[in-house]
């Protein structure tokens, strides 16, 4: 993949006569404005997104200032825009989702890699991949009839039983909430994380595996003490990933979260999220809630935005990034 | 194990009668990749505390004998590793050997430098001892300044020990690795054309380290350059490839005799640069 | 050689040696166990990752295989009454609801992502790495984003809900994808391929149009179809712009309200009459149906290329 060779202007090419050239030159300058023209124009859709949704957010700001991101209490109703729960129920559900995901991820990416036979490894990983094929509202539909009653009757009882009801697994086993987007969210960020870090892992040179089986080394010890630590940045990076699919995701979670803004208490609280209060009432707000609406539209572009960031910049430097 | 001894000498494969009490003997090892043959019928033996070097063209099946020997085709499917390979008169894949064990008895240089890049060169140096479950700070530093110091690398990096091995050069990093092989203490040690992306200087470096560590371990290398092999090594075998690409002994002798004498008409043509 | 080596000094190495290699060996179980363990562990994390996706499936299949009729998937949806409690109808426009908001949100998305892609190879200039950077961050924007996006952008102006708006959401939701794949499969053209187009005289516009984008079709079409089939399943941009889950009608035009599989499978788990419950499984699976085709055809193209790569 070198970058530098592939550009067909770059090249001169021997056959160039002059009188080819005159007309060729012409058409050629066209090709490069017409490329150059949709990729400003696209630039130009990007910066009125960005625009568009920081301007609706603009009289929330200035009129509640720092509350939007510190006021405990969100109730449109009243008017009231505290977006602490908001902010507190997205970044928890993720962490927690990690909590879930990130262990099985990196089991199954070295198994992937280290374990199974050739034949196996292509058709297994495109399993754990079809994961992401499917539709976040099937995963809504699912957690909603299938995992919200084994949450309530089994999970959560049992949980509370082994816990004392101590915090986190205090509270009434309500089935919904945030233990439960959380299951979600790991299912459904678990594809990218076990994709990405498969990819880091393989492209790690085989020289690293093979020089500490030469020293005696067990293949745990191989896994634990090599390629894990080398692999360290990209998978942290593939993790960010992870954690940048599950801040932004929307239907499944609002389908299983419980749906009420509340400071979360414990595990077993039901709460909302920025996309999942954005998505329900988004479109039946009125001007002054929309602003205040936007506004959370406006932190969850930063906190993804920033993530992804951070998570790309991790995985281009191992030089695995493939999607 | 003697019966198949007499079966490779009566064969007229080539075995190493001048070897007194070898370390390591192979007889008629083949190697297959899925049911392909890569390595043929050899047979050789290897003298403990000397340099047997492998020699022949690329793809005549090199590198195929001395992973054989650490057992790192135990990795690849499909690979097939037959015949009697005695270490000690121990046969290293049936004689009931665990193979943690013996890849630490039969170390390993690759032809890439491959420090461990998360690690400092101190826990380069002694991963190979904590892998084996030595936590004894004592022994542990004790090991690396005696690998070290026969790496030649003590008197550049006793001051830096926790820097990464990434700082160090190609040439270091190459010796960073010895060391790191020497701290485990094998009794073999294997080297892949351990020189082949090292500068000439570097190269040199090394070719003047192997005749020093000759009095610690055995080695076994494999090398494209013929000059290195004379340098070197005390016996050398030299391949080739069959019709079929299946690596073959041609001829297994002291080094001198290899290059001056040699009684192969291959052998000849080989080492005078006339193939391969 | 007994006499030999009774002459030669202590040797500290040997000393080390026989340390090194009582303790390896004293450790040799443990270490062996720990690894077993470790192994098994790994592995079952493997089998943990699978069990999700046979379980939706599984489910999506139990619950929503009995729906899968003729009627169900070409009627029109009729709406339970007191009378008629289990009346369900079919999901027809949904169906073609879903078809034709992907068609047209592919309709925008494709020719401008083979032409961002070309951009991104031809250009090499700090500008376009500025620009590549942007796309990247749009490929991690979350789609309820884009959702709002299209809201205040088309369905605010035009006063209404609207297909066409949620296909801008969704072309907006594929094109970072299917640029990246075209970049990368522009990428892997043989420099050969190009350069005997550009050697014959022609332009490079020429070029670009009949050798090189021909040449990376197949992983052109490997990633617009991924990127299709994540945008068929889109539900949260459609919540906001599409309005009417609960059409009942076949109207199709494009600047009007339309049903769609994701919002009708959101609409059905929310309703209040039972058989819509029940139905809302069965909208699944025909909306599972749909992205897993798009997804695996996807798979055995690039499968089949990387064999033909290999080979
Ligand atoms: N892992 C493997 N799978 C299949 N074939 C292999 C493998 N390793 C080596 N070979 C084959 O074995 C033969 C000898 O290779 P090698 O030992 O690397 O040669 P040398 O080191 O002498 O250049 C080659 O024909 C090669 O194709
Ligand atoms: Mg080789």
């Amino acid at each position: 993949m070198n970058q530098s060779t592939k550009s067909l202007l770059s090249r001169r090419n021997a056959s160039d006569s002059p009188r080819a050239k005159g007309a060729r030159g012409e058409s050629d300058r066209f090709y490069v404005w017409t490329l150059r023209g949709f990729a400003a124009l696209f630039s130009a859709i990007l910066l009125e997104f960005v625009y568009s949704i920081v301007h609706q957010s603009w009289p929330a700001w200035t009129h509640e200032g720092l509350t939007l991101l510190t006021g405990t209490t969100w109730n449109p109703a009243n008017s009231v825009y505290g977006g602490l729960p908001l902010i507190l129920d997205t970044v928890i559900s993720t962490l927690v989702a990690l909590l879930f995901a990130v262990p099985v991820g990196l089991g199954t990416a070295l198994v992937l890699n280290f374990v199974l036979p050739r034949r196996l490894q292509t058709i297994t990983a495109s399993m754990v991949e079809l994961l992401a094929a499917i539709p976040s509202v099937v995963y809504g539909l699912w957690g909603l009839y299938v995992l919200v009653p084994w949450m309530s009757t089994t999970i959560q009882p049992w949980l509370g039983r082994l816990s004392g009801g101590a915090w986190p697994f205090s509270g009434d086993p309500l089935g919904a909430g945030i233990m439960l987007a959380s299951t979600v969210l790991a299912v459904m960020i678990l594809p990218t994380i076990v994709a990405i870090s498969r990819d880091v892992i393989a492209a790690l040179p085989k020289d690293l595996n093979e020089g500490a089986l030469s020293l005696g080394a067990s293949r745990s010890q191989v896994l634990r003490k090599v390629i894990l630590p080398s692999a360290k940045s990209g998978i942290l990076g593939a993790i960010s990933l992870g954690a940048g699919r599950a801040l932004g995701e929307t239907v499944a979670v609002l389908m299983v979260i419980g749906g009420n803004a509340q400071m979360p208490r414990s595990l077993f609280s039901v709460g909302a999220t920025l996309a999942s209060t954005i998505a329900t009432e988004y479109t039946e707000a009125s001007p002054g809630n929309v602003a205040a609406l936007g506004a959370l539209a406006v932190i969850l572009m930063v906190l993804t935005a920033a993530v992804n960031a951070f998570a790309r910049r991790l995985v281009r430097r191992t030089g695995a990034l493939s999607s | 194990m003697n019966d198949s001894l007499d079966a490779a000498i009566q064969d007229g494969a080539v075995v190493g009668e001048f070897v007194t009490d070898p370390l390591l003997q192979l007889r008629k090892v083949n190697v297959s990749f899925s049911g392909r043959v890569a390595v043929r019928d050899v047979s050789f033996d290897v003298a403990p505390n000397k340099i047997t070097a492998l020699i022949g063209p690329s793809g005549s099946g090199k590198t195929t004998i001395l992973r054989s020997l650490n057992r790192l085709h135990d990795l690849t499917k499909g690979a097939k590793v037959e015949g009697d390979l005695l270490l000690g008169g121990v046969d290293i894949y049936k004689g009931g050997i665990a193979t943690m064990l013996l890849r630490s008895r039969i170390g390993m240089v690759f032809q890439r430098p491959n420090p461990f890049p998360t690690l400092s060169i101190y826990d380069n140096v002694v991963s190979g001892l904590r892998f084996n479950g030595i936590r004894k700070k004592s022994l542990l530093d004790e090991a690396a300044e005696s690998a070290l110091i026969s790496a030649a690398l003590w008197d550049s990096v006793s001051s830096r020990m926790k820097a990464h091995a990434s700082t160090l050069s190609g040439g270091e990093q190459q010796r960073l690795c010895i060391a790191r092989a020497l701290a485990v203490e094998p009794e073999i040690l294997l080297m892949d054309e351990p020189t082949s992306s090292l500068d000439p200087v570097s190269t040199q470096r090394i070719e003047e380290l192997m005749t020093e560590l000759k009095n610690r371990v055995t080695m076994i290398i494999v090398t494209h350059n013929m000059q290195q092999a004379a340098r070197v090594s005390d016996n050398c075998a030299f391949l080739l490839m069959a019709e079929d690409r299946a690596g073959e002994l041609i001829e297994f002798a002291p080094t001198s005799k290899i290059f001056h004498d040699p009684s192969d008409p291959r052998t000849v043509d080989y080492v005078n640069g006339r193939f391969g | 050689m007994s006499d030999l080596l009774n002459t030669l000094p202590p040797d500290p190495i040997y000393d080390r040696r026989e340390k090194i290699r009582a303790i390896t060996a004293k450790t040799l179980r443990r270490r062996t166990r720990l690894s077993q363990l470790f192994v098994g562990a790994i592995s079952t994390t493997l089998v943990i990752a699978l069990v999700p996706l046979v379980l939706v499936l599984y489910t999506i299949v139990q619950r929503g295989g009995s729906d899968l009729t003729l009627a169900f998937v070409t009627k029109l949806p009729q709406v339970p009454t007191i009378g008629q409690q289990n009346a369900i109808g079919g999901i027809g426009n949904a169906i073609v609801g879903t078809l034709i908001v992907a068609a047209m949100a592919a309709a925008m998305a494709i020719p401008l992502s083979l032409i961002l892609g070309l951009y991104l190879v031809e250009m090499n200039t700090r500008l376009a790495r500025i620009f590549r950077g942007g796309v990247e961050i749009l490929s991690g924007i979350p789609s309820i984003l884009l959702g709002v996006f299209a809201y205040i952008f088309i369905v605010i102006p035009q006063h209404h809900f609207s297909a066409f708006a949620a296909s801008v959401a969704l072309a907006l939701l594929m094109t970072p994808v299917i640029t990246k794949a075209v970049e990368t499969a522009i990428r892997g053209v043989p420099d050969a391929v190009t350069e005997a187009g550009l050697a014959l005289g022609a332009r490079r516009s020429v070029v670009a149009r009949r050798v090189v984008l021909p040449a990376a079709r197949p992983g052109i079409i490997t990633g617009t179809l991924l990127a299709l089939a994540r945008a068929m399943g889109e539900t949260a941009p459609l919540l906001l712009i599409i309005g009417a889950t609960d059409s009942s009608t076949w109207d199709l035009n494009p600047f009007h309200s339309m049903s769609a599989l994701p919002t009708l499978t959101y609409f059905y788990s929310n309703s209040s009459f039972p058989s819509q419950h029940r139905a809302a499984w069965g909208v699944a699976l025909v909306l599972v149906v749909l992205v897993l085709i798009l997804n695996v055809t996807s798979r055995l193209i690039s499968a089949r290329l990387s064999r033909r790569a290999q080979a």
